[in-house]
Order: structure tokens, then C-alpha cells, then sequence
């Protein structure tokens, strides 16, 4: 079985309060934060991995990032992805949901044979949520999102197990598909010393526009049609008023104010 | 001649019309007014004459009606050859759908089809004096509310949280049915629904509650979980949280509160061991008062409360909870 997991590399939480927008072009100013595997991207892998185990076959990841991201690669290397691809140019920054799933559908395209394509259900920056489903369309193939689970049939179809509101439900679909997971599907392994050191030995190719057929004007910012009108400060509507005193001071004022409210 | 310029999608299954769909038929209504525009709601699926008189009652203009036996259960692939369809037809300015399991799905690959912008996950929605679409998202780990648009595409595209939008009043419905002429083969159909599960839903009254004691992560542990359900018991609340509590099973998924959980109303909110990041924060804005109990000073609750003390909540909530028993006595 052929599997592409798609990994972002994203700002590590820790260091979100040092995000800054750049006033003219908001984006995101994000030098020197350091990037994470994008955690739900994580369990694709893993998810990857566990079929692979089962089924044989190879498990490729793809990205789409400055150079600054392999390290995060590697890490997926380490894992046990067989090898990793790195969509790489100046061209494609600024590129929304949508002109990234194009050049990821464009790259993906160019790949003799996959079954499947995995994905995670939602980033921890952007979060818009929309690229498994946009990649899918692209690809004229079929897509799943909130998936929990995946099944191997003898037919060769598998079933896939997605949560709905309130539920799930339980979807029979042939290769290839399209599938993004969600939190419940697994716990990613912890990779070793060995096997950072076994990644060491692995594949990372770059490919930069010059290696895909791609139509310019839909990619980077310019391919982009969503844009940022501004940030909205919270508004300071509410009272902001700050109890003085120690705890039972503190307890005792609000019990009153409630009373008087009516509430005790 | 189809006159509506913004379309919402009335998401249903089996005859059952989500609520969302109809919350933002109401919130493009009121969007439209100004504008001069007309509002459709978009239906699919199979035997939805029940569901159709429904969308016509909230007060939608036109219902497009797609019935058609392969369209019985959702899938993408079928659902978005029809809509993609229509719209090729007739250009509405603005399409939206809630940001639910099949409205983001569908979105997002229309969106693709259509080659257009969507906002994801939306709050809120503006039309401008321009009529464009302007759409607040949370972003950045919902530290922060941003303003988006898609100024050059058409149509201007969103998913909207359910709950935001309150639902629109019933009445008399004055608008008409536009019945679809469907073109689908078995081929479009990718996928095969093999079963649906899905759990009553239990009214834990969160939305409809007057007192609401909310816990974050700051609560560290289930044991001390139990001093925001005592806070609540004796104020008679309904006890909710962040996304952490239910991450650690201190609390259950249906009581999580925000951008990705539920949206209330209450006359009192206390929030305790609650940093105020957006994604809660977007869930409580209908409160009335808002008292916040954190101990980091700098933590952003305290500027979006009315109230706040800065403490161990380990110390105080044992203390009120005496406090307001007392009272009661």
C-alpha cells in the first residue's frame, strides 16, 4: 500500500506569545519560533505506520514549507516514514488553504501510484481545516474528515469509521482516498536514538515550482483569494474590576455581592 | 428569475434540518436587509417537502429544493457536483454553510471547485457598505479575532459555528419553492454510508442555564474539579469548561464551552483557572457578568471580565462556597 501523509511544520505553542503580524502584508511573522509537527499530523503518521505494518508498501511524507523545516522532516523520518518531500519556493508563500492544496494535488499528481493520503483533521496555527477535503477535489477523488478509524477489507475497500455531530457513522470507500484524522485514532509512538540516527540515512527531496506543473497565478498570495482585513481587539466593553485582599476577603466580597444579586 | 443573492445551506439528515442552517437563514436576513438583497436556503437530499415548508416559515425568499433518491445520504462528491451546479447558474454573491461535520466538508470542496475563498469556523459575519463578506475568526491558537474576506471571488464563502446566531423567529412563510432538475449517476456516489450511530442528545442545560461555573486547565486535577461542581451546586448552575478539563475527563465533551463546544447565554459567569484564551471567550460573550478566578495576574480573563480575583481558587472557592451556604442559611 502506498501511503503520502501530509505534515505542516508549525510554531511551537510554547512560543505563541511571540508571534507578531506584520503590519503590511499581515502574515504571520514567525522567525526564530521553533516548528513542531503538527500534532494531529502526528497520529496520520502514526495511523500510516500501523498500515503499513499490516499491509506492506511505503509511507511518504509531503510538505510544504521554507527549507528552515526539515529538521521537523526528520522527525518523521525518525518515526519511521520510508521518505520524506519537501514542496519548497519563494513562489508559494502566502499561499492560503486553497493554493496550498492546489500545489500539494499538483505535487501528489505526480506520484505514479498512492492509495491513500492521510492527513490531520485541523492545524494548530491556521485551523482552517479545509485542505484534506480541498487536496481531494483537486485530485477528483473521494474524501473523509473526523476520521477515528480505519479498516482494511479483503475487497480491497476499506471502511472508515468518521464522527458526525452527536455520533459517527461508518462509510465503505475505495483507493484512493482522502482521509483526515482526528485526536481519538492513536497515540503516536516515541521515537528513540536509534531511530533518529536510522533517519539520518533516509531521503529528503526538494521540489521547488520548477518541478511541478503548476499554474501561476494560483499560487502564493497572489492565488489566494482569502485575505486579512484586520485583527479585532477584544473590545473592552466589560468592567475589569480587579478584587483587592487576600482570599477570604476576596471570597467574602463576591459571596456579598452575589447575595445582593439575589443569587444566595 | 432566481433573486436571492445569499444562499445558505440547510444542512439536514433523514428529514431533520440542523439548526445551524436555519440560525444563519436568519442571520442572512438581517445581513440582506440593508443590502436590498434576497435570502435562498439551499436544500438537498431526499423527500424534504417537511423540511422545505420549515425554511420557508423562518422567513427564506426562495428554497432551492435538490431531491433526488441519490441524495439520500450525504456525500461530498454528489452533494457538491449539485451545488457547484447551481451556483455556476446563478452567481449568488454570498454562500454560506455551518461549520458542522458535512457543511465543512462541503465547503471546502466546493470552495475548491469553485475556485473561491472561505472563511472557516466563522463568529460572526459583516456585509459591508461594499458587500463584501467580512468574516471574524479566531486565530493563532485563539489568542486573537481576525477579520476576513475574499474580495475578488465570487461567491464570498463561510462555515459558521453552530450557536452563535440566535434562531430567527417562525411566522408565515411568503417565499417560493424552486424545485431542481438533479442529473446524478450511481458513479457520483463515491462513497457507501455503511451505518450511522448517534447518541440521544442530552440537554445538560448548559445553553439555557442562568448560573454557569466554568473550569480550565489552571483546575489541575479531577479532585479539585469537584470545588468548581460544589461552586455550582450551591449556586444552582450548570457546570462547563475549556477544552483541557475535557481532554483529561475531569469533564464530558458536551460541556465544553466555546468555539468548538457550546455557546451560552447566562446571567452569571464564573470562570476559575481560565486563562481567557478567544476560543472559550467567543462562547461566553452573552453573558451578563463575568467574574474570573486565576491566579496569574497576567493571564487575558481579566481583561475581558467584569469581575476578577487574583488568587489560588483552591483557597477561595472553599471559602465562597461557605460564604454563599451561609447566606442561604
Amino acid at each position: 500500500m502506498q501511503i503520502l501523509v501530509c505534515l505542516k511544520p508549525v510554531p511551537d505553542p510554547k512560543h505563541w506569545s511571540r508571534l507578531g503580524l506584520d503590519p503590511k502584508t499581515k502574515t504571520l511573522i514567525r522567525d526564530g519560533i521553533p516548528n513542531i509537527i503538527n500534532p494531529l499530523d502526528k497520529k496520520a503518521l502514526e495511523a500510516a505506520l500501523q498500515l503499513r505494518e499490516k499491509e506492506g508498501g511505503e509511507v511518504i511524507t509531503l510538505s510544504m514549507a521554507p527549507p528552515s523545516a526539515l529538521s521537523v522532516l526528520r522527525e518523521g523520518l525518525a518515526m519511521g516514514a520510508d521518505r520524506s518531500i519537501l514542496l519548497s519556493d519563494a513562489a508559494f508563500a502566502g499561499s492560503d488553504a486553497l493554493a496550498t492544496s492546489y500545489i500539494m494535488a499538483t505535487a501528489i499528481k505526480k506520484m505514479a501510484h498512492y492509495d491513500l493520503i492521510l492527513c490531520g483533521d485541523q492545524t494548530l496555527d491556521g485551523g482552517t481545516s479545509l485542505v484534506s477535503a480541498q487536496i481531494a477535489e483537486f485530485l477528483g477523488i473521494p474524501n473523509l474528515m473526523h476520521v477515528s478509524a480505519i479498516e482494511t477489507q479483503g475487497s480491497g475497500a476499506f471502511h472508515i469509521r468518521s464522527q458526525i455531530e452527536h455520533g459517527s457513522m461508518v462509510v465503505e470507500v475505495m483507493p484512493p482516498v482522502v482521509l483526515s484524522v482526528v485526536k481519538e485514532i492513536n497515540e503516536p509512538r516515541y521515537i528513540t536514538l536509534m531511530d533518529i540516527l536510522k533517519a539520518e540515512k533516509k531521503e529528503i527531496e526538494i521540489w521547488s515550482s520548477r518541478d511541478l506543473s503548476l499554474d501561476e497565478p494560483w499560487v502564493g498570495l497572489k492565488g489566494s483569494p482569502s485575505q486579512m482585513v484586520d485583527l479585532l481587539i477584544p473590545e473592552g466593553k466589560r468592567k475589569m474590576e480587579i478584587l483587592k485582599g487576600d482570599p477570604p476577603e476576596m471570597a467574602g466580597t463576591l459571596a456579598d455581592r452575589l447575595h445582593r444579586l439575589g443569587y444566595c | 428569475m432566481v433573486q436571492s443573492k445569499i444562499w445558505v445551506f440547510a444542512e439536514q439528515r433523514n428529514g431533520q434540518l440542523a439548526e445551524v442552517g436555519i440560525e444563519l437563514l436568519g442571520k442572512a436576513l438581517e445581513l440582506a436587509r440593508p443590502a436590498g438583497w434576497k435570502v435562498a436556503s439551499v436544500l438537498a437530499g431526499q423527500s424534504l417537502s417537511g423540511p422545505c415548508e420549515r425554511l420557508l416559515s423562518f422567513g427564506a425568499d426562495e428554497v432551492f429544493v435538490a431531491d433526488h433518491p441519490l441524495l439520500c445520504s450525504y456525500c461530498s462528491q454528489s452533494y457538491a457536483k449539485v451545488l457547484d451546479n447551481l451556483i455556476r447558474e446563478h452567481h449568488p454573491e454570498v454562500f454560506l454553510l455551518g461549520a458542522t461535520a458535512m457543511g465543512s466538508d462541503l465547503g471546502a470542496r466546493l470552495a475548491a471547485r469553485l475556485r473561491t475563498g472561505l472563511s472557516a469556523h466563522c463568529i460572526d459575519l459583516e456585509l459591508s457598505a461594499e458587500k463584501k463578506l467580512l468574516s471574524v475568526v479566531p486565530g493563532w491558537g485563539g489568542n486573537v479575532l481576525a477579520r476576513i474576506y475574499s474580495p475578488f471571488t465570487k461567491p464570498q464563502m463561510a462555515t459558521v459555528m453552530p450557536g452563535v446566531f440566535d434562531m430567527p423567529r417562525e411566522g408565515n412563510g411568503r417565499g417560493r419553492v424552486i424545485p431542481l432538475d438533479v442529473h446524478l449517476t450511481p458513479a457520483d456516489v463515491t462513497y457507501q454510508v455503511l451505518e450511522i450511530n448517534r447518541r440521544a442528545v442530552k440537554e445538560n442545560g448548559l445553553e439555557k442555564a442562568e448560573v454557569v461555573i466554568a473550569g480550565g486547565a489552571g483546575i489541575g486535577s479531577k479532585v479539585d474539579w469537584q470545588l468548581v461542581e460544589g461552586l455550582s451546586s450551591a449556586l444552582k448552575g450548570a457546570v462547563g469548561g475549556t477544552r483541557p478539563p475535557v481532554d483529561e475527563n475531569w469533564a464530558k465533551e458536551d460541556q465544553m464551552i466555546g468555539q468548538s463546544g457550546r455557546t451560552i447565554h447566562p446571567k452569571l459567569y464564573i470562570g476559575v483557572g481560565i486563562s481567557g484564551q478567544m476560543h472559550h471567550m467567543v462562547g461566553i460573550k452573552g453573558a451578563d457578568l463575568i467574574v474570573a478566578i486565576n491566579q496569574d495576574p497576567q493571564a487575558p480573563i481579566f481583561e475581558l471580565c467584569d469581575l476578577g480575583l487574583v488568587g489560588d481558587f483552591k483557597e477561595i472557592l472553599p471559602l465562597l462556597i461557605r460564604a454563599i451556604q451561609d447566606y442561604k442559611a
